[in-house]
């Protein structure tokens, strides 16, 4: 057994109210650069949709993720070889259309132009060749609340085995806010497929980054990722991703999107995990069993034995005692309200997803008010349970039914105790929860205080070698250089390159290139 | 005339390869961050299929067999084949690697050129080394005819003791040029210049030939912070 901490995020998709400060924060410190501007580290998409970039989630399309081939686990783009095969042209790769041509609009044209007849127009511009667009026809979340037709929609993989035509009707229609970043997954296909070996998973906390000194550009990243969360920065030629903002998790801080979310859906915690079972768990055979192998792979912080063997493995005391109050363990492990998403490419995710609820079906059909209340059953429930299934567990029906189960028997007791003063225990005994567990249930997901989503230990680096008090490091590092790009931390670096800088400008400034 | 050939083919390679060496140490050194293919294929994938690997496998085909062709020292392959037979098989290797490349290259400039996405998002050098391969490419195939006006091999031999010479540091290497063709001139001189403008461009990729990829135990990769 060899056990390593890793910070995990649970999103509780049932308070998304799919507002997007989550990505318009993180849009402004980590992508409002050249070369990324159609990158989004992390976009919220409405379901039922296709997302961005279009059809990402079919791996028929873009072979992303692993596949087990004759009992052995290799990344679904091809083994080694094949793999250096698609160098010289990547047929896997998204073309920046199927993300979108990224477009600003000429502001200054609506006072600078002359007297007409109409009024002046702003139009969009190409960020990239600078020329008028015709019409901007993709993007970060173009399918906003149900935007465009159904049968565009309907492509949805997650339909899949859903005899679905009858959700294009208005009466039987559903929606769901799905906000979306890199998974920092216990087995990222992205690490596999670098050539270079420039993306690597950091030990200490879980964090998958890209060295960008190292990276080449070979963008076999891109294709390997079966979520699209790597994004090839066509300025710099460089591979870029989410970091799960890792100057602030070190400093026991919530990334900006978890800082930054309003309706207070995200929690992030310690979950250890057993390093050693990551390959055998992700080779299950049958897909369907994915999400139950990889609860098998954490560990009880709770557990003596663990504690033991944990501190042998060098997981600091201050993260053991963060894993003891993590929320995401409560939530994946202890409730079992969370979910992986897409556990059936076998990456192994660490950002999990709770389902959300949704109003009834068919309320006058079913009357309002039954004997628990104004709160419905999962039977009755306009997003149907496989839909929720095929995203979140590999098409498991079970551990979604019960997960709402359990949500609603929460909603059920909380509101017998707070407004009908009654204690409703036996809406608790159909679902294995205990009136303690429903109090930090309630606690953790409905009231979310800020202390209680985010338990963050800071990051220990003594942990990765010398300390301060041992020699002279702190002195060294003292008023050194933070976070740059290219040559920004030497002394005397000048803008003058003999090896080629950018072609462009910064274009988020609105000004057309 | 003799001066500038003893430069050309005496001294030439010397500065080339010093330029070459310390170049592409320096930049992996300094600026790492500009290290990369600077692959273009995310902004339009048409193209990139046929003419990006009919460019790659055609350059790196034409890359060995000089590497080969020159620098075989003659008592290696003589007792298989004569070197009016080696010379032949040149020519045809060559002419056929060479055409892939041709096909290969003019797609990728069509695409270099005249796409406005890749145009306007080109660094002057990626234009030029482009603009640069095809010249020599096309110089590179213009010596299959003046090679086969004298099917002896004694114009082969001549070239190949000329490289060797070079890379054995050798004096006299000159002396083996000065006889033959403008066209092998044009060639050569081109071809070592194009290592002068190496590290300055996105040719540094060929160093990282991610060939380490094969032999990588693990598929993850995991770091402790630095």
């Amino acid at each position: 057994m060899k056990i390593r901490a890793q910070i995990g995020m649970v999103l509780n998709l049932d308070k998304c109210i799919g507002c997007h400060t989550c990505s318009v924060t993180c849009k402004n410190v980590w992508t409002s650069r050249q070369g990324v501007e159609y990158a989004w580290f992390n976009n919220v998409e409405t379901k039922p949709g296709i997302g961005y970039p279009v059809d990402w989630e079919n791996q028929d399309k873009w072979n992303g993720g692993w596949v087990s081939k004759n009992g052995k686990l290799q990344p679904k783009v091809g083994g080694k070889f094949r793999l250096l095969a698609k160098i010289f042209a990547n047929p896997d790769l998204p073309e920046i259309d199927d993300y979108y041509e990224p477009f600003t609009f000429n502001y200054a044209h609506l006072q600078n132009a002359p007297e007409m007849s109409t009024p002046p127009v702003a139009r969009p511009h190409s960020m990239i060749t600078g020329e008028v667009m015709e019409k901007p026809e993709w993007g970060p979340n173009w399918e906003e609340i149900l935007g465009g037709e159904f049968k565009k929609r309907s492509k949805d993989y997650n339909f899949k085995e859903i005899e679905k035509q009858i959700y294009g009707e208005f009466e039987n229609t559903f929606m769901m806010y799905l906000p979306r970043l890199c998974e920092h997954c216990l087995n990222p296909t992205c690490v596999a497929a670098c050539p270079s070996g420039a993306i690597y998973k950091r030990e200490e906390d879980g964090i998958v980054l890209i060295d960008q000194d190292k990276c080449r550009g070979w963008r076999m990243c891109v294709s390997a990722c079966p979520y699209k969360k790597i994004y090839y920065n066509w300025q710099s030629g460089k591979s870029e991703k989410c970091t799960f903002c890792y100057p602030r998790i070190e400093s026991g801080e919530p990334t900006v999107c978890s800082e930054t979310c309003v309706g207070r859906i995200r929690n992030l915690g310690v979950i250890l995990y057993d390093a050693d079972r990551i390959e055998e768990m992700a080779n299950m055979s049958d897909e369907k069993d994915l999400y139950e192998a990889q609860l098998e792979i954490f560990l009880d912080p709770h557990d003596e034995a663990i504690q033991k063997q944990a501190k042998k493995d060098g997981v600091p005391d201050s993260w053991m005692e963060a894993a003891k109050n993590s929320p995401v363990y409560k939530m994946a492990i202890d409730w079992k309200v969370a979910f992986p998403l897409h556990p059936e490419y076998r990456t192994l995710p660490m950002v999990w997803y709770v389902p959300p609820l949704s109003p009834i079906q068919n309320a006058i059909e079913k009357g309002v008010i039954d004997h628990r209340g104004p709160i419905p059953n999962v039977e009755d429930l306009r997003i149907p349970v496989r839909y929720l299934a095929n995203m979140l567990t590999a098409g498991n029906d079970e551990p979604i039914i019960f997960a709402l189960k359990r949500m609603i028997a929460m909603r059920n007791f909380m509101r017998g105790k707070k407004v009908d003063n009654a204690a409703l225990t036996e809406v608790l005994d159909e679902v294995g929860l205990t009136e303690d567990m429903v109090d930090d249930m309630y606690k953790t997901m409905a009231l979310a205080a800020y202390e209680d989503r985010f338990v963050i230990p800071t990051n220990h680096k003594e942990y990765s070698g010398d300390t301060p008090f041992d020699n002279e490091i702190a002195f060294d590092n003292k008023s050194s250089c933070g976070f740059t790009f290219g040559n920004g931390c030497s002394e005397g670096a000048t803008t003058a390159t003999l090896f080629g800088g950018n072609t462009h400008k910064n274009t988020m400034s609105g000004k057309t290139p | 005339m003799v001066f500038l050939n003893q430069f050309f083919f005496g001294y030439f390679p010397y500065i080339a390869m010093t330029i070459f060496l310390l170049g592409s140490a320096m930049r992996y050194d300094r600026d790492q961050y500009t290290w990369k293919s600077d692959s273009s294929q995310l902004l339009r994938k048409k193209g990139m299929l046929v003419g990006s690997n009919l460019f790659h496998i055609g350059i790196i085909l034409l890359f060995f067999g000089h590497f080969v062709g020159l620098l075989t020292p003659e008592w290696v392959y003589h007792p298989f084949m004569s070197a009016g037979t080696k010379q032949i098989m040149a020519m045809i290797a060559g002419g056929i690697f060479g055409t892939m490349c041709l096909i290969g290259i003019l797609i990728l400039l069509n695409r270099r050129l005249f796409d406005k996405r890749i145009s306007k998002t080109s660094k002057f050098s990626d234009t030029f080394v482009l603009l640069y391969l095809f010249l020599q490419l096309l110089l590179g195939l213009i010596t299959i005819p003046y090679s086969a006006q004298h099917l002896d091999g004694s114009s082969m031999i001549a070239l190949a003791n000329w490289a060797q010479h070079i890379v054995t540091f050798r004096t006299g290497a000159a002396d083996f040029i000065i006889a033959e063709a403008w066209v092998f001139k044009l060639h050569l001189v081109l071809g070592m210049s194009l290592f002068i403008i190496f590290p300055f461009t996105r040719l540094v990729h060929i160093w990282s030939v991610p060939l380490q990829y094969i032999t990588r135990k693990n598929y993850q990769i995991v770091r402790r912070r630095g």
